[in-house]
């Protein structure tokens, strides 16, 4: 590959190898049954799953939470023991090699079918070996799509390196037959709502915390918490963080490593099902029959796969400074303890700055990019006129060139032609969009041939699927184009050229948007600096010491921008505007609450006021309301 | 005393390294290495492992040698800044000075690195300005008095075998210093068979305390690694710890009554009750002052008739952790022999090292035997598998039972027994270490020890995370090759262990090692702190650890010692500025 190929793919030096090319030329079985040889972990032997539960139950934290809780409870010590044996017969990974080997060997098949290929990038699975050698390893990959849940697990057994145990939640546990398998596979088990269930935390924390401190296997976990229903980064879950975090405050492990890893997708196996979800229909419970009945989807082409296995992080190296871990010095090791103000600040930072690492790992996708520009257009035209072919590859290609010039990796196959290239992205995505004599249309679902009408609302919901499948593509590019947006935003309303007044106002939106986009906490100063260079290397800004002065050909670059963050804006105006005319109301429940936003958002979607379908969808609801908790507009009352 | 009580004893002992002249590690010319003199049982030996064990470890060669400065340049030596007033009244009261240069270089260090390593490299700092030996607690009476008339520096000076800075001269005195030599006051001047208490002059050297004790069939059994050279005084003035401590107690155990001269006069107390409640105990501003408050001159201390049997013993445990859960269940049943140490697998590896070359046929077949059992048949793997060694003290029945019991427990955590020899050359070795420092030195090997104090669920911590800190440390410096980053246990208590680090590398390459050496062994000391180790079991601070004094004793804690020492001393003449 030339050096200017490389370039435009994007993918720089990385060495990105398709791991099914083997995986289809040679045998499956062979594949399982391989050796598996990893280098062992040089802070300790092995420790098996039943020694790693033993330990637990004699730890003498689980003793003294035990007696306390015994004590508030009024049971007996015995029976509260029993309770925690319970706890962790439930939440217990079984981690057995044999069993790795059957999951690969299906999984072997059932990638293959659904996968063109999987790019894993190799020079990070190096490092990645050398690392789960030296200290406690924790993987924590962003999560888009069941499929995340086995793959590092698969990729880490084809290249030696020992395999993960991995945080689920429960309800994987309670599937037939399958819930085995993945405990077998590694995974162990966590509830969803904990609350303030003493006994559960404590067996949480300590096996998790053993597992850490034992180091010979590593911990995979999603500090994202959930799948991200839009594709878009979420908030991270500090629980876990810290869980995994601690043993290296107490001083109980010299470091730890955290490698962010970034899935990326072609096209997500479960689109229309997290569009629907989006819109209110509820998401189907997991159970073994439902995933039989979902082998439907195995019979789809769903491009390529990339995961990007991140630099190591030295917890030790970025803690420094931040964390006095003399503060545990003057009491018990075993003693449940509250962390510091300043450890829960520094856990948080940490999650942060891994989301951030996942986000600038993964790879944008030719389709992304046409998402981008396909949802700034009226969602009217779209349906109805469609869009000029040739227009759209025009404007993909300025895209590409743009979000190069801001740094971003792009997963752009260099050996095709560039128009096959998005006309085949184009008939990839035909569940959302479909070519049709040199126009590109919506796809809509077919009208039930025994309904004769459907009603206007019913219209909006039904073109609201697909423009939110839309969505959730363009999210993907959204981590590069975030904070070049809001600058651009920013000079758009402030119609300044003073860099003090900007920053002002790019930290207003910063502040509105947390929930929505995920920024460092204590970062804006850079992350200010990083839209100001993004926006100059592509020529839209020229900046000085004092000012930040829009260039002449600038407007085709900010007017795109500005369009990109306009649904945001649009859903969280509408949003305010609710809570507003709540406020003779003072209290209302979020049930109430938001299917008012939902009627004024249909109302006016139809009235053609709200150009946006993003205002339906639940995550953008729940944001803008976790937002106005937060800068404390609205406060939650616990009934 | 025929050695240490000379006043010029620097004709016995190095001037830039540890210990006796004719006693120092070489390789000979067929590069193997031994130990001269006949000091040692050592002495006189080839190791024949040690070349390999050196040139692997530190990825040192023999044929990059880094040699000191044979003699001391004293042209080198600043001229002396004197207080003619104070000299002249000294010449007055008879007491035997000197300001020669080879005198004053002598008594301006202690054994830190920072301070060998210039002296191998021929430069000498600010040194005293001169030198005087008091022989009996008047004269230093009558020195102090004359000390505050002219408003003179006074560093006391015992056996110089400090290892915090403390014996530097402050470079911002101005004054005339005056080291004041303790090593004329060297008598015992009474023992007392009915208290079993011993009356001794501060000055003694500790090896020549245990033998004239010994002669009357009595000890101390305070025995310090150092104790060939360190003094009474010194002990006293730097909380010191003794290998037996399990028996006989810390140096704080030891003493019934202490003599200290300072600017305000003499303080003691009034009788040798065995406890008092009298307040806090003045001792306790005396026990580590490390010089800054006064001299101390005379010490009761507990004797004890000279043990009837002693043994040695081994254990090898399959890895350090079940090692540390031995010492701590030994220490839980309070049934700790005289010494129990927990070297890890590098000190093991090193301890190996250092065997002579074996005599006969037989005893080599039965090394080979040992190990044969230990890793083979027992599973051992020798890179994890460490050792104690174990020194039993007593009447011989009960030393056999005491034995039992320790082998006992230790059988309780896999720990196999591996011989009397192998913990008496552990014992052994602890006196020559000091002096293989200075043959990493002449090939560019840089070695340093420190210690802490740690309670016992934080051992292991601070074991592991010291050890890496110094790895890391090292790399991140710029150290080529890896370096030996070593931990023993030494010492255990009810409520914690003491801990003892060595860390060594090769420093080729470095343009500035001392540099380097002092950030490692600073980002060790925080990482001991940060995982709840003390700033010092027994080094003392000194000056090297002062920065740490603060946090480790609070605000409040540093005010209440800085007010002592402003009424002791107001004028600073005890001015060496230790601890604060």
């Amino acid at each position: 590959m030339k050096a200017s190929d490389r370039d435009l793919r994007g993918m720089k030096d990385d060495e990105f190898v398709d791991i099914l090319e083997e995986r289809r030329c040679s045998s499956d079985l062979g594949h399982a049954f391989r050796t598996f040889n990893p280098q062992p972990y040089k802070g300790g032997p092995p420790c098996s799953a039943a020694d790693l539960n033993k330990a637990l139950l004699d730890s003498h934290f689980l003793h003294r939470v035990v007696k306390e809780v015994a004590m508030e409870t009024g049971s007996s010590q015995e029976k509260v023991m029993e309770e925690a044996g319970e706890i962790l017969v439930e939440m217990s990974h079984n981690l057995h090699l044999p069993f790795i080997r059957l999951m690969g060997y299906t999984f072997s098949k059932v990638i293959k079918r659904l996968f063109t290929s999987i790019f894993v990038n190799m020079d990070g699975l190096n490092t990645l070996q050398q690392a789960v050698q030296e200290n406690p390893v924790i993987l924590m990959p962003n999560h888009r799509s069941y499929v995340d849940f086995l793959i590092i697990s698969y990729i880490l057994f084809t290249y030696d390196i020992p395999v993960p145990v991995i945080a689920a939640g429960v309800p994987l546990a309670e599937m037939k037959i399958v819930g085995e398998i993945l405990r077998r596979s590694g995974a162990f088990f966590i509830r969803r709502s904990i609350g303030s269930d003493k006994l559960y935390w404590a067996v949480l924390s300590e096996y998790v915390r053993g597992i850490v401190r034992h180091g010979f296997a590593p911990v995979e976990f999603y500090v994202e918490g959930l799948r991200s229903r839009t594709l878009k980064s979420l908030t991270p879950k500090l629980g876990m963080m810290q869980m995994v975090l601690e043993p290296y405050f107490k001083g109980e492990v010299f470091d730890i490593t955290l490698v962010p890893i970034s899935i990326s997708y072609d096209r997500v196996l479960e689109e229309s099902l997290l569009a629907r979800e989006l819109l209110g229909v509820p998401k189907p419970k997991e159970s073994t029959a439902g995933l039989l009945k979902a082998s439907r989807v195995l019979q789809e082409d769903y491009g390529s796969m990339q995961v990007n296995f991140g630099q190591p992080l030295s917890v030790r190296k970025l803690c420094e400074g931040k964390i006095n871990r003399s503060y545990y010095n003057l009491v018990p090791r075993d003693l449940p303890m509250k962390p510091s103000a300043e450890a829960l600040a520094c856990v948080s930072w940490l999650a942060h700055v891994v989301v951030g690492l996942q986000e600038r790992g993964s790879l944008i996708s030719p389709w992304s990019l046409m998402a981008c520009l396909l949802i700034q257009e009226p969602t009217t035209v779209l349906a109805e006129q469609g869009l000029l072919w040739d227009d759209l590859t025009e404007k993909t290609l300025w895209l590409r060139k743009m979000v190069l010039d801001f740094g971003a990796r792009l997963n752009w196959p260099g050996e095709a032609p560039n128009s096959a290239v998005m006309s085949s992205a184009i008939s990839l995505h035909r569940s959302i969009v479909y070519l049709k004599a040199g126009r590109v249309y919506l796809t809509q679902e077919e009208v039930p041939l025994r309904r004769h009408r459907i009603s206007p609302e019913e219209g909006v919901f039904r073109t609201a699927v697909p423009v939110l499948m839309l969505a959730a593509y363009r999210n993907q590019s959204l981590h590069a184009l975030v904070r070049p947006a809001m600058l651009a935003m920013s000079i758009c309303i402030t119609r300044s050229t003073q860099r003090d007044e900007l920053f002002r106002f790019f930290c207003f939106l910063q502040e509105v948007f947390a929930n929505e986009f995920i920024f460092i906490p204590g970062n804006l100063s850079q992350d200010f600096e990083e839209a100001c260079l993004c926006l100059n290397s592509c020529g839209a800004v020229y900046i000085s010491e004092q000012e930040v002065r829009v260039s002449e050909q600038s407007s085709e670059v900010i007017t795109f921008l500005q369009k990109l963050l306009q649904p945001f804006i649009d859903s969280y105006q509408l949003i305010f505007r609710c809570v507003c005319e709540e406020e003779q109301v003072q209290v209302f429940t979020e049930k109430q609450f938001l299917a008012a936003v939902r009627a004024l958002a249909l109302k006016l979607i139809l009235s053609g006021e709200l150009h946006t379908y993003e205002t339906l969808s639940s995550d953008t609801q729940k944001n803008v309301l976790s937002a106005l908790c937060r800068l404390e507009a609205v406060a939650k009352l616990r009934t | 005393c025929v050695i240490c009580g000379n006043a010029w004893r620097h004709e016995v002992m190095k001037w830039n390294g540890w210990g006796y002249s004719d006693s120092r590690f070489l390789f000979n010319k067929k590069g193997q290495a031994e130990f001269t003199g006949k000091r040692y049982k050592l002495s006189g030996m080839i190791l024949p492992a040690l070349k390999d064990w050196f040139e692997g470890t530190f990825g040192a060669s023999l044929q990059h040698k880094s040699p000191a400065t044979p003699l001391l340049n004293t042209s080198a030596v600043q001229a002396p800044t004197l207080n003619q007033d104070f000299v002249e009244e000294l010449k007055s009261i008879g007491v035997p000075f000197s300001h020669e240069a080879e005198d004053r270089a002598f008594r301006g260090h202690g054994h830190c690195l920072h301070e060998i390593f210039a002296l191998r490299e021929g430069k000498i700092g600010r040194v005293p300005d001169m030198v005087v030996w008091p022989n009996c607690h008047n004269d230093v009476e009558k020195i102090v008095a004359l000390a505050c008339k002219h408003n003179v520096c006074l560093i006391p000076y015992g056996g110089g075998t400090s290892v915090s800075s403390a014996l530097e001269c402050p470079p911002e005195e101005t004054r005339s210093i005056v080291s004041l030599d303790t090593s004329q006051m060297n008598r015992i001047l009474w023992i007392d068979e009915k208290n079993l208490t011993a009356h001794v002059e501060a000055g003694i050297i500790g090896q020549d305390l245990e033998r004239l004790l010994n002669e009357s069939g009595y000890c101390t059994g305070h025995e310090p690694d150092s104790m060939e050279f360190s003094s009474l005084g010194g002990w006293v003035s730097t909380r010191a710890s003794g290998m037996k401590k399990n028996i006989y107690g810390n140096i704080e155990d030891l003493v019934v009554h202490i003599k200290m001269v300072t600017p305000q006069g003499v303080i003691e107390k009034s009788c040798q009750g065995p406890r008092m409640s009298t307040g806090p105990d003045i001792h306790h501003f005396i026990l580590g002052s490390e010089g800054t408050l006064g001299v101390v001159t005379e010490v009761t201390m507990k004797i004890r008739p000279v043990p009837e049997y002693q043994k040695y013993g081994s254990v090898v445990f399959p890895n350090f952790e079940q090692g540390v859960a031995c010492l701590r269940e030994v220490a839980k049943q309070r049934c700790a022999p005289a010494s129990i140490r927990l070297m890890d697998n590098e000190q093991f590896m090193f301890g190996h090292a250092l065997k002579p070359q074996v005599s006969s046929i037989f005893t080599s077949f039965l090394d080979g035997l040992k190990k044969f059992y230990i890793t083979k048949f027992k599973g051992f793997d020798p890179s994890r598998l460490c050792v104690a060694t174990l020194l039993f003290e007593g009447n011989r029945e009960k030393v056999l039972q005491h034995e039992k019991q320790v082998y006992d427990i230790a059988a309780k955590f896999g720990g196999l027994a591996a011989g009397e020899d192998n913990g008496q050359r552990g014992y052994m070795l602890t006196f020559v270490i000091a002096y293989l420092r200075d043959l990493g030195m002449d090939y560019y090997v840089i070695a340093e020890s420190f210690e802490t104090s740690v309670p016992w669920d934080r051992v292991l911590d601070v074991c592991r995370n010291v050890k890496a800190r110094v790895v890391r440390e090292c790399k991140d410096k710029g150290v080529q090759f890896s370096p030996l980053s070593s931990c023993r246990v030494t010492q255990t208590y009810d409520a914690g262990a003491c801990v003892y680090f060595y860390f060594a590398f090769n420093y080729r390459g470095l343009s500035d090692p001392v540099h380097v050496y002092e950030q490692v062994e600073h980002a060790a000391r925080e990482e001991i702190l940060a995982n709840g180790g003390s700033l010092s079991h027994h080094h003392g601070v000194g000056k090297l650890r002062k920065e740490w004094m603060r946090e480790t004793v609070s605000e409040v804690g540093v005010g209440m010692l800085q007010s002592v020492k402003d009424y002791v001393d107001p004028k600073n003449i005890f001015g060496n500025r230790n601890l604060l």
